[in-house]
């Protein structure tokens, strides 16, 4: 099935991809409600939580350019000198600037 | 156990403070926008369909996606799938919420969730990986990445891109690098180091062999599992179980 791109189709497919998202933003948490929180189940989201992070860097270093690399690359290396979020991020997007230009 | 109590106490003064924090990255995510908006008219979008999508869709990555799959008429079953694939994280972005969101009556909690986007979650999610119960981010820092998102899609549709090549700039690392500034400031311990470890080789795996878009839920997940085994001695002696936390 496919929509036409008029002025009501592109409407249409605007309010299905908000749905779609929509039903994201909520679902993970509308699930939640029916789970008991114990301690294992509390372990379990807090390490995923902090697994999200890495499961969206690895693949984006892996595939990502030299430029790309080199932004991660100082980013952690900043951060982890200064454990300062801004300036570790000035720091990356220097260094893909940098390398990109040269390269 | 009384379950209708909301305990949670949402601070409006911080709601702001959070709101000026995320200021900065959200100059990023005008860039950002205005990217989008530009993708988006040379699609065929009109600048107003371009700016209603933001408005209401707010998710760029899918967005992207979406109008690449544009044409004269647009297949519903693969957009939703795009669309629901990319932003599949949010499932879990929120799900790692709740032991905070329970103590917030409902209407607010989905209310809060609209706002729900990486650069927020991501804050929050760290502040209480440190202890501190941080929601207020939620709200505040997606509202001004909500209004930066409108606005960047606004100047993209209406002038154009800002920067010619934005990649020339490193910006397309913004959230790469604001990802990672978030993990490295948490907590490390020998555990969320092994969770780490497997996150990182699942979603690689998953990355290369699955469809496209699933490999954050698929790292995230099993980084999670790694959580589920091995339990931290805090979470295991707060609960119930002495016996887990004399054996510790």
């Amino acid at each position: 099935m496919a929509i036409e791109t008029s002025p009501q189709g592109v409407l249409a497919l605007i309010a299905v991809m908000t749905v779609v998202t929509l039903i994201t933003r909520f679902g993970g948490v509308f699930v939640m409600s029916f789970v008991r929180i114990n301690p294992r189940i509390e372990s379990f989201i807090n390490t995923m939580a902090s697994s999200v992070l890495i499961a969206i860097i690895v693949p984006m270093a892996f595939s990502g350019d030299l430029g790309a690399v080199a932004a991660l690359v100082a980013t952690a290396a900043a951060m982890l000198a200064f454990q300062k979020p801004l300036p570790a991020i000035a720091a990356g997007l220097l260094a893909a600037a940098l390398v990109r230009y040269l390269v | 156990m009384s379950t209708l109590s909301y305990p949670y106490q949402f601070e409006s003064r911080k709601v702001w403070s959070e709101f000026f924090r995320l200021f900065p990255i959200s100059l990023f995510v005008v860039a950002f926008g205005a990217a989008f908006g530009l993708a988006a008219i040379q699609e065929g979008l009109t600048p107003l369909q371009s700016i209603l999508m933001s408005t209401t869709v707010f998710a760029g990555a899918s967005q992207f996606a979406a109008v690449d799959i544009w044409g004269a008429e647009v297949s519903i079953l693969p957009l939703v799938a795009v669309v629901f694939a990319i932003n599949s994280r949010h499932l879990l972005m929120g799900a790692s919420l709740y032991p905070m969101l329970r103590e917030v009556p409902p209407g607010r909690r989905y209310a809060l969730l609209l706002l729900l986007t990486d650069a927020n979650w991501a804050v929050s999610a760290q502040d209480y990986q440190n202890g501190r119960r941080n929601l207020e981010v939620i709200v505040g820092g997606g509202l001004v990445l909500w209004l930066a998102w409108i606005i960047g899609t606004a100047l993209g549709v209406y002038f154009g891109g800002l920067l010619q090549n934005p990649k020339a700039f490193g910006l397309d690392m913004v959230l790469g690098c604001f990802m990672l500034a978030m993990a490295l400031g948490g907590r490390k311990s020998p555990r969320v180091l092994v969770a780490w470890s497997v996150a990182a080789v699942a979603s690689l795996a998953a990355w290369k062999w699955l469809p496209p878009n699933m490999h954050v839920v698929v790292g995230a997940i099993a980084g999670g599992l790694v959580g589920l085994i091995w339990q931290s001695p805090e979470t295991a002696s707060s609960g119930a179980d002495e016996e887990v936390a004399d054996g510790h």
